[in-house]
């Protein structure tokens, strides 16, 4: 850079604002600033977004306060909202998804990128793609149509029979409920848990396996304790996009959830979601309480989000800092 | 080859440019004709009638186009009273707190005039039972308060004399959405059971004591139809329609009544006589020998000043319209007809319209 920047700046008008202009003439400028106007527009429209909601969810944040977070009412007759049913089924629904998904989504990458031929793995990927691409309202026909039925005429008695005594498996079954909205779910965000850390398995250095299989480890040991340890945070990437996914999902979940704001300990029980709730009863909110406490809805399941990947932000950095032997290198 | 190329490229910027020129040309002759648009917005319940008449309106009147967006009785409400369109749609009539702020945005008051009748009807899937149930007001009361479990209560079975109605428990299932169609269920529920008004009461969405949430009639639909004893209602058009089976319904003069287009225009004509001047009014558990008793009208709501005398005229011509001939297309898209009573009183209604 020494060498080029004199014969630049001998060719600018002005002597105070030459560097500039040669950074701008050059692009590095230019491009430094567009590309941060994009990234701060990011932040700008998060920043806004909150404020949006925080100013249009003022009367029910003065008349509920913090009972807005504990009251398990939810009647516009008689103008009483409050939000923990709906937090409840987000966060149910939510787990229940990423418990059955994570599994199968790491499982399938791993095997994608380690252990199946080339061919396979490419004309698979394909297909994932292509099912991370259906949109969701698809996944809730496919819900109501077959797994609400199979819920009633068999996995509700396949479970119910030998593990009927937990309260998580509790009857009856409507076939609508809690479970059915995580399996549906489940099936949505598994496509990006898989795409992702197959990608992400891929990368991984050939010389990190080379290095593990010279020191005598088997294929599966040096997948399990080498490849997959490396890859950890890419992993856990997928599953925060799987989760984002998950909660803010609308369509699908009011399809399969039965739409009931109420707290049941029952996988099998008909339950609500915040972004289901909206949904639902935007468009016919005709009093101002009753609108701004959807909104306010809006807001805690903004915060919700937020937490949730503060804490899984949280869970990342205390795990790879434990297994900072393998990951950092 | 060069002064070919420049040529050829010379000829593509002037067969542009003539391009441009026309599509001008032709965008200012479309503004020269541009008939008169008038904008509204509210109930989905009657989209389909309102889409239809709009449209036929403007084939005959080809000055006034109007425009019609179904983003439910709600939103019609608020986007009236803010003004960002000039009529508003509601299944159910504003209340007065609504009215006070309307005439306090707008200076002026809004008008109710009814266009078409709607009505809910009771559906069931229980296995085993094919012949059509009959209900009271007190068994549909009883089943969504949670008080009636079991299909053979004997408050269901006393209707149903000769049905052999299972030991099962009822599933209930209620619309999810905010909707005309649980606005006249429960309005109904309110006025045939003390109960239900003073627990639950009247809305587009309530607080439901048992039962199921589906979106929409087909969620509902598709919630009975799949769950065994499971027991809904949806709106008559779309029972009609996809040729579901539904119940009768015991009316106010203790006849049981099953939902057509004749026995919901005769609930209106029932209430007809004591109908207030603004229209506001539920015809549910409507007085009269053959009335069904769960239906209601759809209104258009209509600011009594309007700024601009076209719009005004334009409006008040489609009224007119609609009252007479638009009313013929009722039928065919099964929503049920004004009776001539409420027509006499609406077209008087029209003349106060400034």
């Amino acid at each position: 850079m020494a060498t080029v920047n004199p014969t630049i700046q001998s060719a600018g008008p002005a002597a105070g604002s030459r560097s500039f202009l040669s950074k701008l003439r050059d692009g590095d400028e230019i491009a430094r600033l567009i590309t941060f106007l994009f990234a701060a527009s990011v932040v700008l429209i998060t920043v806004l977004l909150v404020y949006e909601l925080w100013i249009s969810s003022a009367l029910p944040r003065q008349k509920f306060g913090l009972h807005f977070f504990v009251t398990q009412v939810w009647d516009p007759v008689m103008d009483e909202y409050g939000a923990l049913p709906f937090i409840y089924g987000t966060l149910v629904t939510s787990v229940v998804s990423l418990l059955l998904a994570v599994p199968l989504g790491i499982g399938a990458s791993i095997f994608l990128a380690e252990l199946a031929p080339p061919q396979i793995s490419d004309t698979l990927q394909f297909f994932i793609d292509l099912l991370a691409a259906v949109p969701s309202v698809i996944y809730g026909l496919l819900g109501v149509f077959i797994v609400v039925p199979l819920m009633r005429t068999v996995i509700f008695p396949g479970l119910n029979k030998p593990l009927g005594f937990l309260p998580f498996f509790k009857g009856p079954s409507y076939g609508v409920g809690f479970l059915t909205a995580g399996i549906v779910m489940a099936i949505m965000v598994i496509p990006y848990i898989i795409s992702v850390s197959r990608e992400v398995l891929l990368s991984v250095p050939r010389d990190q396996r080379e290095a593990a299989l010279a020191l005598g480890s088997t294929r599966w040991e040096s997948t399990w304790k080498v490849v997959v340890p490396f890859a950890k945070t890419g992993i856990m990437g997928s599953i925060f996009l799987a989760l984002a996914r998950a909660l803010g999902e609308t369509m699908a979940v009011t399809m399969v959830i039965g739409n009931t704001p109420k707290i049941s300990a029952s996988l099998f029980a008909p339950g609500y979601s915040i972004a289901a709730v909206i949904a639902n009863e935007f468009t016919e909110a005709t009093g101002d309480l009753y609108l701004q406490s959807l909104i306010e809805l809006g807001l805690v399941l903004f915060l919700l989000t937020f937490i949730l990947n503060g804490l899984a932000r949280l869970l990342i950095i205390v795990t790879t800092q434990k297994g900072s032997g393998v990951g950092n290198r | 080859m060069g002064k070919l190329r420049i040529r050829r490229e010379m000829n593509l910027m002037k067969r542009i440019a003539v391009l441009v020129v026309g599509v001008l040309v032709l965008g200012a002759m479309v503004w020269a004709q541009n008939p008169l648009l008038i904008n509204g917005a509210g109930a989905t319940f009657p989209y389909p009638m309102y889409s239809k008449w709009f449209d036929e309106y403007h084939k005959k009147f080809p000055n006034v186009q109007i425009n019609y967006q179904s983003i439910g009785s709600g939103g019609g409400i608020k986007q009236v009273t803010e003004g960002t369109v000039d009529f508003g749609a509601t299944d159910g009539p504003m209340n007065d707190e609504q009215l006070k702020a309307f005439q306090a945005k707008r200076g002026s008051a809004i008008l109710h005039f009814p266009t078409v009748l709607g009505a809910d009807v009771p559906t069931y899937n229980i296995p085993g039972v094919t012949a059509e149930l009959s209900f009271t007001p007190e068994s549909l009361a009883g089943i969504f308060l949670g008080k009636i479990t079991k299909w053979n209560d004997p408050a269901i079975a006393s209707a149903n004399k000769g049905v052999n109605l299972p030991a099962n428990d009822i599933v209930v299932v209620h619309r999810s959405d905010g909707s005309g169609t649980t606005y006249i269920w429960t309005d109904y529920l309110s006025k045939v059971s003390d109960e239900w008004k003073n627990k639950v009461g009247k809305s587009t969405s309530v607080n439901w004591p048992v039962g199921l949430g589906g979106k929409g009639n087909e969620g509902v639909a598709g919630l009975v139809k799949q769950t065994p004893n499971a027991f809904g209602y949806v709106e008559l058009i779309y029972a009609v329609q996809n040729s579901m089976p539904y119940g009768r319904v015991k009316n106010s003069s203790g006849a049981l009544i099953k939902a057509d287009l004749a026995s919901v225009t005769l609930a209106a004509a029932g209430a007809a006589k004591e109908m207030p001047e603004d229209f506001r009014v539920s015809i549910t558990n409507a007085p009269g020998k053959n009335a069904y008793p769960i239906s209601s009208f759809t209104w258009l709501l209509i600011p009594q000043k309007f700024q601009d005398a076209g719009k005004r005229d334009a409006l008040k011509g489609f009224l007119e319209w609609m009252l007479a001939d638009g009313q013929n297309y009722a039928e065919a898209l099964s929503y049920a007809k004004l009776p001539k009573e409420v027509i006499e009183k609406e077209k008087r209604a029209i003349n106060s319209i400034q």
